[in-house]
């Protein structure tokens, strides 16, 4: 008899009917949203408060640059000491002082043996912001160089005249033509598919947990196994608990995308504005010196993509790397009587999936095709993560078929000796097993 | 009549530990069959056994005079002591669940349960969770449960655990009742009052091994010593006693009565009838009690597990 489609359609009914699981599908979206939303519009609240700035300059050929923008407004002292600039900043209560002293209008005065013949200095009671004092020095510096260089003769328009201006185009070898959005792309899908991944293991790894360990506490366990086999229960649950775990993620994606449309619209919040260390990757990318923003880029760039690849891949290398995971979270349920100890057993689990995120997370952005990268992409534990974030940037087919063929080895191992401590394990209540009593249990 | 189940020559260890050591028991179809030990005797190890739970090590099981197969659990009833239902489940749905996992259609699974339901007066629980039920109430759901795809062969281990008395005579008429529908009950328990009610037949296992085994009476007449308590009232009670002590082994015995009668044990030796002892104290007295001391199932238990 074959009663797995009846154990995965209790599995699922039960956790999709659980009160818990649907507070969490629709709350969640909401909470993430609503987090979300308060990020973007706290952080633009930050950026639109006015930001006063008392400019002295002893030398009178600077401050002519000081042009009040949006969110930054420029007082220029006159005839003032530098002491006693900063009593009437520090009065106003304004952001901060920038002070530039006098310097000879000559070209010696700032040659290579007196490094530094104008002082600038910011005077602020608190710590002023990184970005603000970066772009003022930018900003200085600029101008003292042009100065310098129409002290030599050389006038603006010549300077401009001489600026040339280069993008690398870039083209593999059957002729595709490529971008640097197209790395920025790959980079964006290949961390999104390994992430998600990762986040799937755990949430619904540790479902499949919780509900073998509720089956042994409640003490049904026994009367379940004595009408099918451990292994079809055990396949059972992680087959249900993923269905559920689909639905869920759909709900999520649904309702997240929807609920993120309505709060932009209506809290009219732009969503681009918050920056992730991703974002300021892409918007790099898309201030390209022309200036001008190529969304067609990034379109073509999404379409270069092997796509089919990546999709049939994606599904495979899912659902094994999963296979894999959950099974080993099947057989700590069954080790132990509950959750506070399942601790010890859970390290060892995570270890190797947190290792695959950061070691896809930082050797894949640095080289994908590197040595770290390919390994890692091999070894069973953490390939499934690691491939999915490679294979956007075209891995041969002869690699992928490798590393999914020592995957679904591996699993199938995993799901063997998770099924030995499963069975015996179920039927072990009390004490909680060392590791030498685990792979006693395997050798039963 | 045949047996319904063998185990012939099973033995299990679990490592180092030997759980069985060659065990073989015989079922007689029809009957109801005690599997008797102290905790920890290798019973459950058994039962498990026969479930195909675990396999054994070496020997094996016949039911039916087939060697086991994955099919014979539908055959099978089998209500652990270790057990439990999801308490978060409707009873109704569980209960389907369950009989569908042991090879019952839904439709037929669901007319059978509403009899059963109705009988046991427990109709209205159907759409109650477990964890708003007693133990009690759970455990006579599991019971349904057990015997509701009518297997050939039903195990309980403990089945009156956690009931009250008067829901377990409803349990044991209904294990009656089953039995004299054709089905053969393996019952294993600690409780002796419901083995000698129950049983015909008992197995007792001790540390691993078959250490008795048969009928229940053969048993009992096996280990009876022979002995009657006589109560007698007499002018002369201390020269009764001192005369009857001459000729048999007397000791004092212990039983409620209205008079104050002499009451004592005596043991008869293999030649001498209960006649000629009932004979001797007529002349002697009046005999208001005279009855064979039977050992209890208890007793046999404890004088068994004693001598091993």
């Amino acid at each position: 008899m074959n009663h797995l489609p009846l154990i995965i359609k209790r599995e699922y009914i039960t956790k999709v009917k659980n009160k818990a699981f649907i507070i969490m599908t629709f709350l969640s979206p909401l909470i993430m949203i609503g987090l979300f939303s308060l990020v973007a519009y706290l952080s633009q609240l930050n950026n639109t408060k006015e930001k006063n700035i008392t400019v002295l300059d002893e030398s009178g050929q600077i401050e002519s640059i000081f042009t009040d923008k949006e969110t930054v407004k420029y007082t220029i002292l006159k005839n003032v000491t530098l002491e006693n600039a900063k009593t009437i900043v520090e009065e106003q209560e304004s952001y901060g002082l920038l002070y530039i002293s006098d310097f000879k209008t000559t070209i010696d005065t700032i040659n290579q043996d007196e490094k530094r013949s104008v002082d600038v200095a910011f005077y602020s009671t608190e710590t002023p912001s990184i970005t603000i004092i970066s772009a003022l020095e930018s900003k200085v510096k600029e101008h003292l160089k042009e100065i310098n260089l129409e002290k030599k003769g050389v006038d603006q328009l010549t300077i401009k005249n001489a600026e040339v201006d280069i993008t690398i185009s870039q083209e593999n070898f059957t002729g595709e033509k490529t971008s640097e959005a197209d790395s920025i792309v790959k980079l964006v899908f290949g961390g999104a598919a390994g992430y998600l991944l990762f986040m799937f293991i755990i949430i619904y790894g540790n479902m499949i947990m919780r509900s073998v360990i509720e089956e042994k506490t409640s003490r049904i366990i026994e009367v379940i196994i004595s009408s099918v086999k451990p292994i079809q229960l055990m396949l059972g649950k992680i087959i249900g608990t993923t269905l559920a775990g689909i639905t869920q993620f759909g709900i999520w994606i649904i309702l997240g995308s929807v609920l993120m449309l309505g709060a932009s619209l209506i809290f009219d919040i732009d969503f681009s504005q918050v920056n992730t260390p991703q974002q300021d990757l892409v918007t790099q990318a898309m201030q390209n010196p022309d200036g001008n923003v190529n969304m067609q880029l990034f379109i073509s760039a999404f379409f270069n993509m092997p796509l089919a690849n990546l999709i049939i891949a994606f599904i495979l290398f899912f659902v094994s790397g999963y296979l894999l995971y959950s099974s080993l979270y099947a057989a700590i349920g069954a080790a132990v009587d509950n959750e506070t100890d399942t601790q010890q057993f859970m390290l060892p689990v995570i270890m190797p999936l947190i290792l695959a995120v950061y070691v896809g997370g930082f050797t894949v952005i640095e080289d994908p095709h590197g040595t770290v990268a390919t390994v890692f992409s091999f070894i069973p534990f953490t390939s499934p993560v690691v491939m999915l974030m490679r294979i956007p940037f075209g891995v041969p087919i002869w690699q992928q078929i490798l590393s999914l063929l020592i995957l679904i080895g591996t699993f199938m191992f995993t799901i063997w000796m998770a099924s030995k401590i499963y069975r015996v394990g179920i039927l072990m209540y009390g004490k909680k097993p060392t590791y030498r009593e685990l792979l006693k249990w395997i050798k039963y | 009549m045949g047996n319904l189940l063998e185990a012939q020559s099973v033995s299990k260890n679990f490592g180092d530990f030997i759980a069985l050591n060659d065990v073989s028991i015989a079922v007689e179809k029809g009957s109801i069959f005690g599997l008797l030990g102290p905790n920890g005797a290798g019973k459950t190890t058994l039962i498990r056994i026969i479930n195909q739970i675990t396999m054994p090590d070496k020997g094996h099981v016949l039911l039916d005079g087939e060697p086991l197969q994955r099919h014979h659990i539908q055959n099978i009833g089998y209500l652990p002591e270790e057990r439990g239902l999801y308490k978060t489940m409707k009873v109704g749905e569980q209960a389907l669940y369950l009989a569908q996992l042991k090879g019952l259609d839904k439709a037929e699974a669901k007319k059978r349960l509403l009899e059963w339901f109705e009988r046991l007066e427990i109709g209205d629980w159907w759409n109650k969770k477990i964890q708003e039920l007693s133990k009690g109430m759970a455990q006579k759901i599991q019971f349904v449960v057990t015997v509701l795809h009518q297997p050939k062969l039903l195990i309980f281990d403990e089945p009156f655990s956690g009931f009250d008395p008067i829901n377990a005579d409803i349990i044991k008429n209904e294990i009656l009742r089953l039995r004299e529908d054709g089905a053969t009950v393996i019952f294993s328990t600690h409780r002796m009052e419901s083995v000698e009610e129950l049983c015909d037949h008992i197995a007792l296992i001790h540390k691993s091994n078959k250490i008795l085994d048969g009928n229940l009476n053969a048993i009992k007449r096996q280990y009876k010593s022979n002995t009657f308590e006589v109560g007698i009232t007499t002018d002369n009670a201390s020269e009764l006693q001192r005369s009857l002590s001459e000729k048999f082994i007397v000791s004092p015995a212990e039983f409620k009565t209205l008079n104050n009668e002499l009451k004592l044990n005596v043991k008869l030796s293999e030649k001498e009838s209960a006649n000629q002892l009932l004979n001797y104290l007529t002349t002697k007295g009046e005999v208001s009690h005279f009855l064979e001391v039977i050992p209890s199932a208890s007793d046999i238990f404890i004088q068994a597990v004693k001598n091993n």
